[in-house]
């Protein structure tokens, strides 16, 4: 609740409950990727990120569509060097906090809102909408790549600049070393390579979500948002983007939403836990998983947990 | 060789049972009636277009020479020297090129706008029923009206000037416009069409990448219903070759293209002239009369562009519903975007 908690502290924890993180489902036992031992590792063996900054801040929004107000009073601060988790059920308005904070809830008729969110101290409603959607870029649950290249998917997002030799540019090899580095920061690279030009559309749905993480990724970012970006991906896709999520920390702040409690777990160091509009707890992962302080938290968790 | 056979084997012959085959014979009586007058339309029609084809084929291949695609026509009573049909084909294709290039750009703007903006609304909806209504406007309406437009004295450039100043109104410029209007509502309906079937997760991941709206029509769907575009063109082409009354009242219905001016392209697109319709029309029994066999072969090379056309449009719809199997598509595919793509 408090948004001024302090930065996490990981400690290393040897004697979880092992009903806390389950082994995930993984077909056979003889999938490649990450079975159950390593899932269990990419949380309890990780190690805080090198520097936790604060670079957006969530003051006692309310935001609502017509009358109906989905988010009420919620303030959290985000973090660069941990990974925010948003859960809670359907309607809780995680969603809807989530597109808040780049203004992607302005694009529909009739959102309102009140509070403030602030990007490094400054009032997003007070930049141009653009200059934050490209410092706040966004990844969505469906991955939704544009019907183009590979390529073209992700200089798309780069910044234009207008070129200064001539009115048309064509691709430099700035473009083509950021298109390779955001590629590379997605864990993309290998896999498409030698192929820039293919279209996105070919790519398979694991593949397609991280062409959004990378293309999210281009621009630079300070902060990424993550709107159950694993939800229509197979477990061994959902393995490597939770891998990916976790390493990106290191340089840009991410907030996640998600339906499901384990990747929560898995992912994130701070989790805030939604329902109805409200904030009903936040703090550290361990905090709100092994020890709830709300009934409604205690509930949802063991709920979903069985 | 063992362990195939032990592999279960799928069934055969009376192992099999299928769903006997739906018998009409169990079905009301209405409904069978209905069935069968389904089948008769089906067949009758198929029959029609058969009978067209094979009619024009018959009298087109039988009167056609080679000669009459590079000779102009001439007024002559003869037969063998009234020429060919050179000048109404080009003329056919001046008016196509003229209306599309019209009708194309223009159609796809006010449909990117109808979609994507339809700000003010009452404007929108005053649009959408202008199209609407000029989508139903007889061709003639359409030309006599543009007659009179065209007459004024401030748009003599168009076309001709009589010594006493008064303005003909008749030319490739002037037909070429009407027909934009004709084409116009085709190309705008599957242009909106096509981009209220993009879903809105496109626009979405655009704008959460902070492009703007505009960038995003630009750069992500009108690329991306390329396919639908071309194939309203196309649509819209069809309707510019087959029309005969706006060429009968706005082209001026001469024998060759005549130019008006010094101006090599200028002069022509300012002169009058006939196409492929109009020169079917004069010359058949019901016009003039004067030479039908040269109609009927006009007819069979209007019906074979006609027909081409239509089959571009298949090709580019993908013969309708797949959409990643359009042939533009596909072609679209193989070219790198980046390097076609270098416009914001």
């Amino acid at each position: 609740m408090d948004p001024m908690m302090p930065p996490p502290v990981r400690r290393i924890a040897v004697d979880r409950d092992p009903y806390v993180a389950p082994p995930r489902p993984i077909a056979n036992g003889s999938a490649p990727a990450a079975p159950a031992a390593a899932v269990t590792r990419l949380r309890t063996a990780r190690t805080p990120a090198a520097h936790v900054r604060q670079r957006m801040s969530i003051e006692s929004v309310w935001l609502a569509y017509g009358e109906n107000w989905v988010v009420r009073d919620v303030s959290l601060p985000v973090r660069e060097g941990e990974v925010l988790a948003m859960i809670g059920a359907s309607g809780s308005g995680k969603t809807t906090l989530l597109r808040s904070l780049n203004r992607l809830t302005e694009i529909t008729a009739g959102a309102a809102r009140s509070g403030q969110i602030t990007l490094d101290g400054q009032d997003i409603h007070e930049l141009e909408v653009n200059d934050l959607r490209r410092r706040v870029t966004m990844v969505f649950q469906q991955p939704n790549p544009f019907p183009m290249s590979i390529f073209d998917n992700v200089a798309y997002a780069l910044a234009e600049r207008p070129a200064r030799g001539g009115r048309r540019r064509r691709r430099s090899p700035e473009i083509e070393h950021a298109v390779a580095e955001a590629l590379h920061r997605a864990g993309l690279y290998d896999e498409v390579a030698g192929d820039l030009e293919r279209s996105a559309l070919r790519l398979s749905g694991g593949q397609q979500q991280r062409l959004c993480i990378a293309r999210a990724l281009a621009a630079n970012p300070e902060v990424l948002l993550l709107d159950e970006p694993c939800s229509a991906l197979d477990p061994i896709s959902t393995a490597t983007i939770e891998e990916l999520i976790v390493e990106l920390r290191e340089s840009v702040a991410i907030v996640i939403v998600t339906h499901n409690l384990q990747q929560a777990f898995r992912v994130a160091d701070h989790v805030a836990f939604m329902h109805l509009g409200e904030l009903v707890e936040y703090g550290t992962s361990e905090q709100v998983f092994d020890r709830p302080s709300e009934q409604r938290t205690r509930d949802y968790i063991s709920g979903a947990f069985g | 060789m063992s362990t195939a056979e032990l592999a279960p084997r799928p069934p055969s012959g009376s192992a099999i049972a299928r769903p006997p085959r739906e018998r009409t014979s169990s079905w009301p009586l209405a409904d069978r009636i209905g069935y069968w007058l389904c089948w008769a339309v089906g067949i009758g029609l198929c029959l029609i277009a058969l009978g067209i084809v094979l009619f024009m084929l018959v009298k087109g291949i039988s009167y056609l020479r080679p000669s009459m695609f590079v000779e102009s026509p001439a007024d002559e009573i003869k037969q063998s020297r009234s020429g060919g049909f050179l000048d109404p084909l080009v003329g056919t294709l001046i008016v196509a090129v003229v209306g599309i290039a019209i009708a194309a750009p223009t159609g796809v703007a006010i449909a990117t706008w109808l979609s994507e903006y339809r700000r003010p609304s009452w404007l929108a909806r005053a649009v959408e029923s202008a199209i609407e209504m000029i989508a139903g406007v007889p061709s003639v309406v359409l030309a006599i009206f543009a007659l009179i437009i065209f007459v004024q004295p401030f748009l003599g450039f168009l076309s001709d000037t009589d010594a006493g100043g008064a303005v003909s109104g008749k030319s490739f410029f002037a037909a070429g416009a009407v027909m934009a209007a004709l084409a116009l509502p085709l190309v705008v309906a599957s242009t909106r069409e096509a981009l209220a079937q993009l879903p809105d997760r496109l626009r979405e991941a655009s704008y959460a990448l902070g492009r703007t709206r505009s960038t995003t029509i630009r750069r992500v769907l009108l690329p991306a219903i390329r396919p639908e575009i071309a194939s309203g063109t196309a649509l819209g082409l069809g309707r510019i070759i087959g029309d005969t009354a706006i060429i009968t009242l706005v082209l001026g219905l001469t024998l060759t293209n005549e130019g008006v001016g010094h101006v090599p392209v200028i002069s022509t697109l300012r002169g009058t002239g006939s196409t492929l319709t109009s020169y079917i029309y004069t010359n058949s029994p019901a016009g003039e009369g004067g030479s039908p066999q040269k109609a009927y072969a006009a007819a069979f090379v209007l019906l074979l562009i006609v027909l081409a056309l239509n089959g571009i449009v298949t090709m580019l719809t993908g013969g309708g519903g797949d959409r990643d199997g359009g042939l533009l598509n596909r072609a679209f595919r193989l070219i790198p975007y980046s390097s076609r793509l270098n416009w914001r």
